[in-house]
């Protein structure tokens, strides 16, 4: 079958800047956009760079994106993103800096995860042989060692876009990965790292990450288990814990949200607040600050709700504002500009 | 012009898999200064293709004994069986480090480690994590790595090892594929683990960058390499692209099939059947194949009895692969299968500490030949080769280190392969690598495959005698000096050639069948003349060979059945 790539092109020593070429190339019906991008290498024109190794998705090397898309090319079959045309387009990861061609700068990646101190802290000496530990705590954390480091996640990352301070998808996996594993010792000093700035809080709950991965990783599942345990933790003074705990109040008290009031409960006081006074202003002149919040018909079964599921996990009404909870608001913790649900 | 000062170590690793992560943890134990090289980031490895498992006699009622006969009897006894008794010793210790490291093996229900059986094993001693081992205990040798804090130099591609004036090997010249900018790289001691040669062969499981290049570098430089005949094919690759299909399947109770529905197997390996060892079930297809009883060059892997769900819990990947790539649900259909070039047990002579025929220079893992796997070598032992002889090889160069001096070699090196790498840039348009590439693949498959005649082999030593003839005349397309794979390319099927050459022509040297290498024209196994490791010296008139003895501790050579 024929397909015609459309690969962006860059060449530091000579480009100015980047442009577009296009490639037609016969590849086998089973092909993937890398034996296209092979094929073009081998047979058309060898200037073309990229990273590519095992071809079985599983050494992380061939990260792009694909009709914008982040994955692996050798995981992507042609025929399936080809256009009407048999037109696929290919450029490199986002929110890395182009070295040449499909090839990104992975120093700060791997920055990132070095930043979480990847590796098993356990109490003490190790024992005589293995740790003793349960095959679903295992199985727990098989998921996120299915990780194989490959970028896409934080090539899609919304924050990572316009904030290059966040330590993304990738990382914090990783980092959930230790604070899972029940022979790890460090969870305190995890958590508390993980609830500061450029952490745990600075995710918006897009979903892209949990959708490109291309292992099933689901990172921001792991970020947002991170979130529970820090809470549960005590680590809440932050404006992030803060936010969702007034999520929850909000909607146990009336039913619904309340944005104002949870915006000022998530700071940490009248002087922070008074920092945000600019955007509220420029809020209340756009007319996105309601002065009168009325509690939902019906507020009264949500709040049963609230209470049956506070009996159920033993911790009275203020519940575990966990997964979900704060889905889809506005974290003030984030800078202005990049909330998550404001466009 | 700011002059950066030359790099310096005790020690430099290179090649960045298991093997030579370990070595560079084990050798910074020992005091060492050391930093790891590698042409790709560690976590691009090929140690992440490893899917089955890790051996080890860890269990009640197993024994190192056993696990050493199991892994004697399948080398067809030309693994020294000294070494093959420390693999199978050291073994429970290094499976129970690397779960102390944070690898998430599979449990048992008291939470302690749990194993599943493997082919040519009499015992279920192979340890996991689901069908990703390998990349699991890669990501976890990579977490240490940064624990260690270790200097690490991705992306450098080594074009040359650098020796002293008193011809031993004081570092290496390694290319910078970000910048292209060649540097000359002091060490005390060198360590190679760059892993194997696949792409010798096409097709082959191997990932694109296994080309071999520690084992021709070595090779070059005067190192002996070893049992390069000796190539592993595993029986089960898909038709067409060549995508490996686990041992887990057979494991699992899966069968293999000629065109009329029968079990082969039971001719040559009436009790263990599928499970044989993967010389004798590839040479048992193969056979079927070549007497016409194969479909279409292949023979079909059957797991229709194995019921759904069997086969998406335990065997999803090998279902994924089959239906995306022949459209074949292995749930209603058999899938077609073939032996594909998978490994070599062969590779750069190493003792049982690392160290090879060149002083200063050690060797581990799959470019090394220790020699534990002899003529074929078990499932989920390579694993256990990368830590075992890893750690050892580390701990040996460190050692070695601090018994020499500032390591003091000569500018000229560099300003040689400086001058070497323009020379390749000045070669006017010609040849394309790709294409000497495939010709020399497919001549190896061809002719030094699971079955092998000594016409074939001449065949195809004239072959890739003429390929190094055109290799010449490769040009490199690619100007630039910033990451250019082309160039990397060139370098690459230099390194391939030469070790292509060594292949074959150790494949002619050894007249008698053994292992992987089963010759049509000496069909049989000869121990009273061939129960000797094949040496592979490079001269400049071509690869010069000779014997060496097999060592036998405990296990007498007999003939194996299965």
């Amino acid at each position: 079958m024929e397909v015609t790539l459309r690969v962006f092109r860059f060449n530091p020593e000579t480009d100015e800047r980047p442009r577009w070429q296009e490639y037609r190339v016969t590849v086998e019906d089973y092909a993937t956009v890398l034996d296209a991008l092979i094929e073009v290498r081998e047979s058309v024109d060898e200037t073309l760079a990229l990273r590519c190794s095992c071809r079985s998705h599983i050494c992380g090397s061939c990260a792009m994106r694909i009709n914008r898309r982040s994955g692996l090319a050798c995981k992507t079959k042609v025929r399936e993103v080809a256009d009407a045309d048999g037109v696929v387009t290919v450029e490199p990861m986002a929110t890395m800096r182009v070295i040449k061609d499909l090839v990104v700068d992975l120093e700060p990646f791997f920055d990132k995860v070095r930043a979480v101190e990847p590796y098993l802290q356990p109490a003490g000496p190790p024992p005589e042989r293995e740790y003793i530990a349960s095959h679903e705590d295992m199985e727990n954390v098989k998921g996120a060692q299915a990780c194989i480091l490959c970028g896409a996640c934080v090539s899609a990352c919304t924050v990572m876009e316009v904030d290059g301070s966040f330590l993304g998808p990738t990382a914090l996996a990783k980092a959930w990965r230790f604070v899972a594993d029940p022979r790890d010792a460090a969870d305190e000093k995890r958590l508390t790292a993980l609830s500061g700035p450029g952490g745990i809080w600075d995710c918006t709950h897009c979903f892209m990450c949990v959708e490109v991965c291309p292992k099933g990783v689901a990172p921001m599942e792991r970020i947002l288990d991170l979130r529970r345990r820090a809470m549960e933790a005590g680590l809440t003074d932050n404006n992030g814990s803060r936010h969702s705990q007034a999520f929850v109040d909000s909607i146990s008290e009336s039913g619904w949200l309340d944005e104002t009031k949870v915006a000022i409960r998530s700071t940490s006081g009248p002087l922070e607040l008074l920092g945000w006074a600019p955007v509220g202003i420029r809020s209340f002149v756009r007319g996105k600050v309601p002065l009168r919040h009325y509690k939902r018909p019906g507020a009264e079964h949500v709040k049963r709700i609230f209470r049956r599921l506070g009996e159920l996990d033993g911790k009275g009404r203020r519940g575990r504002p966990g997964a979900g909870a704060g889905a889809r608001a506005a974290t003030p913790s984030n800078a202005p500009g990049k909330a998550g649900d404001a466009q | 012009m700011i002059l950066s000062p030359m790099p310096e170590h005790d020690v430099l690793v290179v090649g960045a898999g298991l093997a030579g992560m370990r070595a560079a943890i084990e050798a910074q134990r020992e005091g060492a200064d050391v930093a790891l090289m590698s042409k790709v980031y560690p976590v691009r490895s090929h140690s992440n293709a490893a899917q089955g498992g890790i051996n080890a006699a860890l269990s009640e009622g197993d024994s190192w004994e056993s696990h050493a006969y199991d892994t004697v009897k399948g080398s067809d006894y030309l693994g020294d069986q000294d070494a093959i008794e420390i693999l199978a010793r050291e073994a429970p210790a290094a499976i129970v480090e690397l779960e102390n490291f944070g690898v998430a093996f599979n449990r048992d229900e008291h939470g302690r480690l749990g194993s599943r059986f493997f082919g040519g094993a009499e015992h279920a001693r192979t340890y996991f994590v689901g069908d990703f081992t390998g990349q699991a205990i890669l990501h976890v040798m990579f977490e240490q790595l940064l624990k260690h804090g270790l200097t690490t130099y991705d992306e450098w591609f080594v074009t040359q090892l650098v020796k002293d004036d008193q011809g031993a090997v004081r570092g290496v010249v390694a290319l910078d594929m970000k910048s292209g900018r060649l540097e000359l790289f002091r060490a005390k001691a060198v360590v190679f683990a760059t892993g194997g040669m696949g792409r010798v062969y096409e097709p082959s499981t191997n990932a694109l960058i296994c080309t071999g290049d520690g084992m021709a570098l070595a090779y070059r430089a005067g190192a002996n390499l070893l049992d390069m005949e000796m190539v592993q094919f595993h029986p089960t690759t898909l038709k067409g692209n060549g995508a490996l299909l686990s041992e887990a399947a057979r494991g699992e109770g899966a069968y293999l099939l000629n065109k009329d529905g029968e079990r082969f197997m039971k001719k040559t390996a009436p009790n263990k059947m599928e499970l044989a060892s993967r010389d004798v079930v590839s040479r048992a297809e193969q056979v079927e194949i070549n007497e016409g009883r194969g479909v279409d060059g292949c023979v079909l892997l059957d797991m229709r009895h194995l019921g759904a769900e069997l086969i998406l819990e335990r065997l999803p990947q090998i279902r994924e692969l089959a239906l995306e790539f022949l459209g074949v649900d292995i749930i209603h259909e058999p899938v077609p299968v073939r032996p594909g070039m998978h490994y070599q047990m062969g590779g750069i002579k190493a003792d049982v500490e690392g160290r090879t025929t060149l002083d200063g220079l050690f060797a581990a893992g799959e470019c090394a030949c220790v020699s534990v796997h002899g003529g074929n070598r078990l499932g989920a032992n390579s694993l256990l080769e990368t830590v075992v002889f890893g750690r050892r090889a580390g701990r040996a160069a460190a050692q070695y280190a601090k018994s020499v001096g500032a390591p003091r070699v000569s500018e000229a090196w560099l300003r040689d392969e400086e001058r070497f790498i323009a020379s390749l840039f000045d070669r006017p348009p010609g040849e394309r690598a790709a294409a000497l590439r495939l010709e020399m693949g497919q001549t190896m498959t061809r002719d030094v495959g699971v079955f092998r005649t000594g016409e074939g082999l001449e065949s195809a030593r004239r072959t890739i005698a003429e390929l190094k003839e055109r290799w010449e005349r490769v040009s490199v397309g690619d100007k630039g000096r910033v990451f250019n794979t082309n160039l990397v390319s060139v370098l690459e099927l230099r390194n391939m050639l030469d070790l292509a050459e060594a292949v074959v022509a150790s494949a002619i040297f050894r007249t008698e069948s053994r292992g992987a290498h089963a010759r049509l024209d000496y069909p049989k196994r000869d121990d009273a003349n061939w129960l000797v490791h094949t040496v592979c010296r490079h001269t400049a008139a071509g690869p010069e060979l000779s014997t060496m003895p097999v060592v036998i501790t405990r296990w007498e050579p007999e003939e194996r059945h299965y």
